[in-house]
């Protein structure tokens, strides 16, 4: 077989493996509970055939193995479970479907998301790889400065400067980015503007610095010296040379920068009403409404796995010594 | 070192004495050689620590002392107005360099006791030990930090202990990874070997050989992990699910204010207000950062190659 395939199937097997682990620690937080949840929930004067009805339907008088089955093939077959909230102690179930307030809020997180993602993934590249160049001058010193400084500031502090002065002081863009499921395209954007603004300038200072860091080490390695003493060009060491080995550290650095993203996105759609996953888990919690909490975290922890998974497949594919053996 | 003779002479060779720096000249040394950014991240840090052990005498009024005014403006009687039930911006402002900043301590320390001591331990006993802590720790930082403390945070409830605990256990897996890799390269020395040998239990060997050893970087990462738990309690306290009211804490209240910033436009000192507490956490944050970034390029001359 040929080491690529093997390796990519190790790795593969790896993020399986990963899967299956944070599937069980998301699970469990259901059997955390204290053993009289289903009376808080339900409200004290919830009777007691009341309290243990929902118990059965939680499955809780089954054997914990016997319900994580269950919970991972109703998961896979998109069902994450019914809310806690909307239920009371008469018994009569509001309750509504996980799934139901998860998927319209998902599709506005995943716009909010592929937006930043869209600028600021371009813009950190060029960014890290000009200052890699041209390091010690002016330019590196003040962009090193500016994004060390926007690393070093909480994101609900950039995001109300933003505010401050793109809604406030001049009222350019809304601070509150309501959208729903009827917003035009073009409101959509204008809507979301500063928000994905805020995602933008975070992650770019992250990734930029990352970016930096690997063609600076990837230029110092002695076979780019070579390369440059036997004459080649500088372009010619770029993209012939430092180009091919740079696909994996770069690869690395967009998708760590994409799942911190997925953390980002939670602090940033609270300070701007943005309905998306982030704000309805974090009222989740506030709620201790666990089958909300812990569908949205399999998604949130799901994607932060694939993420990095594909990175590093990306750099095996790409590494120029796996495709070539001797 | 000190002052060498200009003319050789044997006498002067043998007469001459290296003398050795007390550690208080060293300091003294390396503080006077300190760059501005350094000398400025020291004097908030210092400031920082001040307000925080002395709150109740900086304090113009009560932590949650409620005045009839609720949103009063900047004035000379409230420095920088009051917040949504009429409590004094400044004093929570003061009060809450003691809480926020004594909670990520004491948290980023804790994570410093869990994962600077196992892996120490996983360093030194390279058997199903290692294996075990560092599967587990991949496991763990499968999962994004902010989104597992939440998940954690809904099942045990926000309370302080619950909040220093759950972040401090999350934070050790990267303090685990990096103790782990440092120490890797003291345990194979021949003095470790030599101290085993002479039949020094574990305790000893992880204390008196190898901590001394790897004690920089572990230091400066202490810096680093400071930032990251401060920022991440601000940010879950911002969320409203870390340190409850009515305690004072800047996270909650950016949050608390934060409708004020839309009066900018007709007060600008009002629009300010909730951007003080976002500020007070960046401003240490950076400080940090920037002692943190001295001390590395001294210890380890960690620089990018020219």
């Amino acid at each position: 077989m040929h080491p690529v395939i093997k390796t990519v199937l190790g790795r593969l097997a790896m993020g399986v493996l990963t899967l299956f682990a944070v599937s069980l620690i998301i699970f469990s937080s259901m059997e955390l509970l204290p053993g009289d949840f289903g009376q808080a929930i339900l409200g004290q004067a919830a009777l007691p055939e009341t309290v243990a009805a929902f118990r059965r339907e939680l499955g809780l008088d089954q054997p914990a193995i016997v319900r994580y089955w269950q919970w991972v093939t109703a998961v896979l077959q998109g069902d994450l479970g019914t809310s806690f909230s909307g239920r009371n102690a008469s018994g009569v179930d509001r309750s509504r479907e996980v799934v139901d307030l998860v998927l319209p809020r998902l599709r506005n997180t995943l716009f909010l998301a592929s937006i930043a993602a869209l600028i600021a993934v371009p813009l950190s590249l060029l960014l890290g790889v000009t200052t890699a160049l041209y390091r010690n001058t002016f330019y590196d010193r003040s962009v090193n400065m500016a994004t060390l400084t926007t690393i070093s500031f909480p994101e609900f502090f950039v995001a109300y400067l933003l505010i401050l002065f793109f809604a406030s002081l001049y009222p350019i863009f809304p601070s509150l980015a309501n959208v729903d499921s009827d917003t035009l395209f073009g409101e959509r954007l204008y809507r979301a503007a500063l928000p994905a603004l805020t995602l933008t300038l975070v992650i770019v200072a992250h990734m930029m610095r990352m970016t930096r860091a690997a063609i600076i080490n990837l230029l110092a390695s002695p076979y780019i010296q070579m390369a440059r003493l036997s004459g080649a060009s500088s372009a010619e060491v770029i993209l012939k040379h430092a180009l091919p080995n740079a696909w994996a550290p770069i690869a690395t650095v967009i998708a760590f920068n994409l799942a911190y993203l997925v953390v980002g996105v939670v602090v940033v759609e609270v300070v701007f009403v943005y309905p998306g996953i982030g704000q309805l888990m974090v009222d989740a919690v506030a709620m201790r409404d666990i089958p909300v909490v812990q569908g949205c975290a399999l998604i949130f922890a799901v994607t932060y796995i694939l993420l990095n998974l594909l990175a590093d497949i990306i750099g095996i594919i790409t590494n120029p010594r796996l495709l070539h053996p001797r | 070192m000190s002052n060498k003779p200009n003319t050789y002479s044997a006498v002067a060779e043998v007469a001459y004495k290296r003398v050795r720096r007390s550690r208080l000249q060293r300091v003294k040394l390396g503080l006077s050689k300190a760059p501005p950014t350094a000398w400025f991240g020291m004097i908030v840090i210092f400031l920082y620590i001040f307000c925080a052990l002395f709150a109740p005498l900086l304090a113009p009024y009560g932590e949650a002392e409620i005045f009839p005014e609720p949103f009063a403006p900047w004035s000379s009687e409230f420095i920088f107005g009051t917040d949504q039930i009429g409590r004094d911006i400044l004093s929570r402002m003061i009060y809450g360099a003691r809480n926020t900043v004594s909670i990520a301590v004491a948290t980023t320390a804790l994570a410093f006791l869990i994962g600077g001591s196992l892996g120490l331990a996983a360093a030194i006993n390279m058997s199903w030990l290692d294996q075990f802590l560092s599967r587990l720790v991949d496991v763990l930082m499968a999962i994004p930090s902010l989104i597992f403390a939440l998940v954690l945070l809904s099942i045990f409830g926000s309370t302080v202990t619950n909040l220093i605990l759950i972040i401090a256990v999350l934070d050790s897996t990267r303090v685990f990874r990096l103790t782990r890799a440092v120490s890797l390269n003291v345990v194979v020395m021949d003095y470790v070997e030599a101290a085993r040998l002479r039949g020094e239990g574990l305790g000893w060997i992880m204390r008196r050989e190898i901590l001394p050893n790897i004690l920089p970087p572990l230091i400066a990462e202490f810096g680093l992990r400071f930032c990251f738990v401060f920022l991440t309690i601000a940010a879950l306290s911002f969320l409203g699910v870390g340190i409850q009211p009515p305690t004072a804490d800047w996270g909650s209240m950016v949050r608390e204010n934060a409708s004020l910033i839309m009066f900018a436009q007709y007060d600008l000192k009002a629009g300010l207000t909730p951007l003080l507490p976002a500020a007070a956490i960046a401003l240490l944050t950076v400080a940090v950062n920037f002692v943190v970034d001295w001390f590395l390029h001294k210890t380890s001359g960690l620089r990018d190659e020219q």
